[in-house]
């Protein structure tokens, strides 16, 4: 494991072998294969872009739906949060502390297509007793990526301080 | 018409506007050019810093402070100081807030220099040294620091340059233009020099969190017997992107620093409040961010002294601040020349080592306060321009 690579990858997933060894003092071979072993080890799960998809005219919805559950003794909330991870439509799903016991993010084409989803699929799903959704207006920023419209460079050219 | 010559104050007249600044002004107005030129973090300020600005302008805390800086922010100075570098700073009688750390040099000559004195400064560095000692009347003594003693400032060259007339040194660690650092032994040397004269110390430590290579500031102060001697020169715009803000301090002996109360309680009143408000939060809530900056400034420091080294301009690794010092000498030419044909072939601005004092000829100053992708698009445009060079 090297948590310097994971640092660079998790800021620009797209830097290349090159750069990553540059900066982190180790050899490409030894970056390639460091960041192999991280995903065998389950630890890299993928390399994704922010899009900022408002931009676009048919950008998806998405809601934040809590959920609240029964949990299954001896089970918990693992076996309906594992369930409900497997829909095409979720993209994340987290257990809660507070009111609600999971919050999903789910992702559809239209809104009806999620509200579709949330009372056909989830909201009948065994131990489900309540659900809340609630649907994303407008995305200010995402993974760590500020969407709002940046301010050019105001400094000089050139400066001697 | 009056004859404004006579009129004129002569120290100030005589110090010339710096030989650049034709340089300076054709990079300023040409478009699409690609800077590498400022000093200056391309990082906006915290935002837990400009929200604690806003929360002062909203509750109305706008007067002066006290003349020496609000209470609070110096003691949190004094605490800032000592965990970050082992220096012990009373809050009440030794630290005093200023208008950027510029202020505090200036004042600090000021409260010491006798005309006639001689201040020792070693170069390449930062433009302000020599007219602010002409200034207050002193004379200024270069020492041509070079690239084989990674341009520190060798005690042996120290010795040389010291009179009976010396008054002060200055110690512009981490060097802006070179990057270069001084480290424990390096003061240890300097203390053996100094220890059994009136020699001061002023240490201007403005880029002390951007250190590199696991290698922690050291300030002279911290050293040995030198904290008598020393006045520490430090400010919020390189750490935590403030420049705008105008904020910095000075630390030393209450002897020197109650004098250099005075020339600012005369000249200047008081530091920004607002700013003095925002700093509070700075140095107290604020060092993820900083930390995270200063990963980003090791990252870009990397790959630009990699870049400058594979299209052949030998580049040192700098080990604090945020510049790379690449030399030029294999191109043939000079500094001044380099540059002006960079910017008029390639459109790329960088800054001629020149500018920091002559044993800065040979060298460039390309700072990286810039996005990776930005320094990678200028370090290629220049070994475009490097391939140019060759093939003429």
């Amino acid at each position: 494991m090297n948590v310097q690579i994971l640092k660079l990858l998790a800021k620009d997933a797209r830097m290349s072998i090159n750069d990553i060894a540059t900066v982190t003092g180790l050899s490409e071979p030894e970056v390639s294969a460091q960041i192999d072993e991280m995903k065998k080890d389950g630890l890299i799960r993928g390399f994704r872009t922010v899009i900022d998809w408002e931009k676009l005219d048919e950008f998806y919805v998405s809601a934040m739906v809590e959920i609240k559950v029964t949990p299954k003794p001896g089970l918990g909330f693992e076996d309906i949060a594992k369930k409900i991870a497997k829909f095409h439509e979720v993209e994340s799903v987290y257990l809660l502390s507070g009111d609600s016991d999971l919050c999903v993010i789910v992702k559809c084409k239209t809104f009806q297509d999620v509200s579709r989803f949330v009372a056909k699929e989830l909201a009948v799903m065994e131990s489900v007793t309540s659900t809340k959704t609630q649907f994303v207006m407008r995305r200010y920023k995402e993974l760590d990526v500020d969407l709002e419209v940046t301010d050019p460079d105001e400094r000089g050219v050139v400066s001697s301080c | 018409m009056l004859n404004y010559e006579s009129i004129l104050n002569d120290t100030i007249t005589e110090i010339q506007p710096s030989g650049i600044r034709k340089f300076f002004d054709i990079a300023a107005t040409m478009i699409d050019v690609i800077s590498l030129g400022v000093g200056e973090p391309d990082f906006p300020t915290p935002w837990k810093i400009r929200s604690a600005a806003i929360k002062t302008l909203e509750r109305g805390k706008t007067r002066y402070s006290s003349n020496r800086g609000l209470a609070e922010l110096r003691k949190e100075i004094s605490s800032y100081l000592s965990r970050k570098y082992e220096l012990n700073y009373e809050p009440e009688s030794e630290i005093l807030v200023t208008v950027g750390g510029s202020e505090a040099i200036d004042a600090a000559l000021r409260s010491i220099i006798n005309p006639g004195d001689e201040v020792i400064i070693p170069q390449p560095s930062y433009v302000c040294y020599v007219p602010m000692v002409m200034m207050a009347g002193g004379v200024p003594v270069i020492i041509e620091n070079k690239a084989e003693n990674d341009f520190k400032l060798p005690a042996s060259d120290l010795k040389n340059k010291i009179t009976d007339k010396t008054k002060a040194v200055i110690l512009p660690y981490p060097s802006n233009p070179t990057g270069a650092i001084m480290e424990r032994a390096d003061y240890e040397a300097i203390e053996e020099l100094v220890k059994d004269t009136g020699i001061i110390l002023i240490s201007d430590e403005i880029y002390s969190e951007l250190t590199f290579n696991g290698k922690k500031h050291v300030s002279p102060a911290a050293v040995g017997s030198l904290k008598e001697r020393t006045v520490v020169i430090n400010g919020f715009s390189k750490a935590f992107s403030m420049t705008g803000w105008r904020l910095g301090y000075t630390c030393g002996p209450k002897e020197i620093i109650s004098q250099i109360t005075k020339l600012h309680q005369y000249s200047i009143m008081c530091a920004p409040t607002v700013s003095q408000y925002a700093a509070v939060t700075a140095m107290r809530d604020c060092d993820a961010e900083v930390e995270a900056m200063i990963e980003e400034y090791d990252t870009r420091r990397k790959l630009m002294v990699k870049g400058f080294n594979d299209i052949g301009l030998e580049c040192r690794e700098p080990e604090g601040a945020f510049y790379a010092f690449p030399s030029i000498k294999s191109t043939g030419l000079t500094g001044a020349e380099f540059c002006e044909r960079l910017l008029e072939s390639q459109k790329v601005a960088i800054v001629p080592g020149t500018a920091f004092g002559e044993s800065g000829e040979g060298y460039v100053r390309a700072s990286y306060c810039y996005s990776t992708d930005h320094i990678r698009t200028a370090i290629d445009r220049i070994g475009k321009f490097m391939d140019e060079l060759k093939s003429v």
